[in-house]
């Protein structure tokens, strides 16, 4: 075989090659809205997070605005402290609550934002001020059988 | 009587101890290898076309069965898939399914068990043969380094194509989760791809796909050369090593697959 013809199918071969990850990476992945241009960091303090993780979605109104970046415990509090990246395009009150949501039944937890009607913005670096924990199935379980457990004998009839 | 299964005891052991330290002079051998391989890559590099008829007949000559087989496999993952998450009311995530599926582990691994079967034996009979025939050492006298001359290129195109192949094949399986699952089962497109690209990310599945594929690609590539160069210089010998090669490479994608999800996916 030519060299010129074997120049151009193995050329051929890498362009295919180069194209599937192109493809890969913009129709498959989300190089473009997964990284936000420009963001800042906002956190939460919350009693318990649930099955929330590094890398979860923050959405505000079902759109995602942020990502989580970090997840620790406060040493002093044994509070969850949870920073999270917003694109800078959006900016919430300052009273914005912040809850632990699920998606669908089965579906991960994000983290929802609602917004307040304070004229003030949160500013880099500030902490939601209003925060809703996850809902712990196990809790919620544990409530039922502790109200049913005390209802009284007659009650039940 | 004692004697006899002492002395027997004995041979086992001294069976075991031979099988060791061959296997580790052949993994010396072949660590040996892969440096002269490295150290005659600048001199076959500058041959490049060596390479890149390598990269013809080990990557290019595999797009076919890569292609196929990827598609099949995108295919089954979506009737599979769709019939699992349909159970659950979530037959939207099928892309999500197919994707990550693809994309971090049945992309590179089943490419790189293709590409072995495919291309690394035949890399290893021709290598072999010519050991075989003695043309090896014939390029030696004539003062032509049959490492640079052979064997670098055949590793460096298996390098180069792998990546390439196993990129090819997650997105042609993409495809055919998309066939069955948006066209012949009726899975809304949107919500298909919307949620593949709300939950695939670039440098945790893409890129950790690649870099996978990438050293799946030196392991298979750096066998097949090695058992071709070290084969018993007869007609069983070469066949022997044929085998070897698509049961190491099979063995080796499989446990380095494990090492480097392990490393890559820990699930923060």
């Amino acid at each position: 075989m030519s060299r010129k013809l074997l120049d151009l199918w193995v050329g051929f071969f890498v362009v295919l090659g180069f194209a599937a990850v192109l493809f890969l990476a913009l129709r498959v992945g989300n190089v473009s809205s997964a990284n936000f241009a420009e963001t800042y960091l906002l956190s939460a303090r919350f009693d318990n997070i649930g099955g929330l993780k590094v890398r979860g979605p923050v959405k505000s109104a079902g759109v995602v605005i942020g990502r989580v970046t970090e997840i620790h415990i406060d040493p002093q509090s044994y509070e969850a402290v949870v920073a999270m990246k917003i694109d800078s395009r959006y900016q919430f009150p300052k009273d914005t609550f912040a809850s632990i949501l699920t998606a669908g039944l089965l579906g991960e937890q994000y983290i929802g934002l609602d917004a307040g009607g304070d004229e003030k913005m949160l500013n880099p670096g500030d902490s939601f001020a209003k925060t809703q924990s996850a809902v712990v199935l196990e809790k919620l379980i544990g409530q039922f059988m502790f109200s049913k457990a005390s209802e009284t004998p007659g009650d039940s009839k | 009587m004692r004697k006899g299964v002492f002395s027997a005891v004995i041979e086992l052991i001294r069976a075991i101890g031979h099988y060791v330290n061959d296997a580790l002079q052949t993994l010396g051998f072949a660590a040996r290898f892969l440096v002269m391989i490295l150290v005659y890559s600048g001199q076959s590099f500058r041959r490049f076309h060596l390479t890149i008829r390598e990269i013809y007949f080990s990557g290019f000559q595999s797009l076919l069965i890569i292609l196929v087989s990827g598609l099949f496999i995108g295919m089954v993952l979506g009737m599979q898939g769709y019939e699992t998450l349909q159970r659950y009311g979530s037959s939207e995530a099928l892309g999500v399914l197919v994707a990550l599926s693809l994309t971090r582990e049945l992309g590179p691994v089943v490419a790189a068990l293709l590409f072995a079967s495919r291309a690394g034996s035949s890399i290893t009979a021709e290598i072999g043969l010519m050991k075989a025939t003695e043309q090896l050492t014939a390029m030696d006298m004539m003062a032509v380094n049959p490492i640079a001359r052979v064997v670098a290129p055949r590793f460096w195109g298996g390098v180069i194509s792998m990546p390439l192949l196993a990129a090819l094949f997650s997105a042609i399986g993409v495809f055919g989760g998309y066939l069955v699952g948006v066209v012949l089962i009726g899975v809304d497109e949107g919500a298909f791809w919307s949620q593949m690209q709300g939950s695939v990310d670039f440098d945790l599945d893409i890129v950790n796909g690649i870099i996978k594929s990438f050293v799946f690609g030196i392991a298979v590539s750096l066998i097949a050369v090695f058992e071709g160069y070290d084969a018993v210089p007869t007609a069983e010998g070469v066949s022997g090593s044929i085998k070897r090669t698509v049961v190491y490479s099979a063995l080796a994608i499989l446990a380095l697959d494990l090492v480097l999800t392990s490393f890559m996916f820990r699930g923060v």
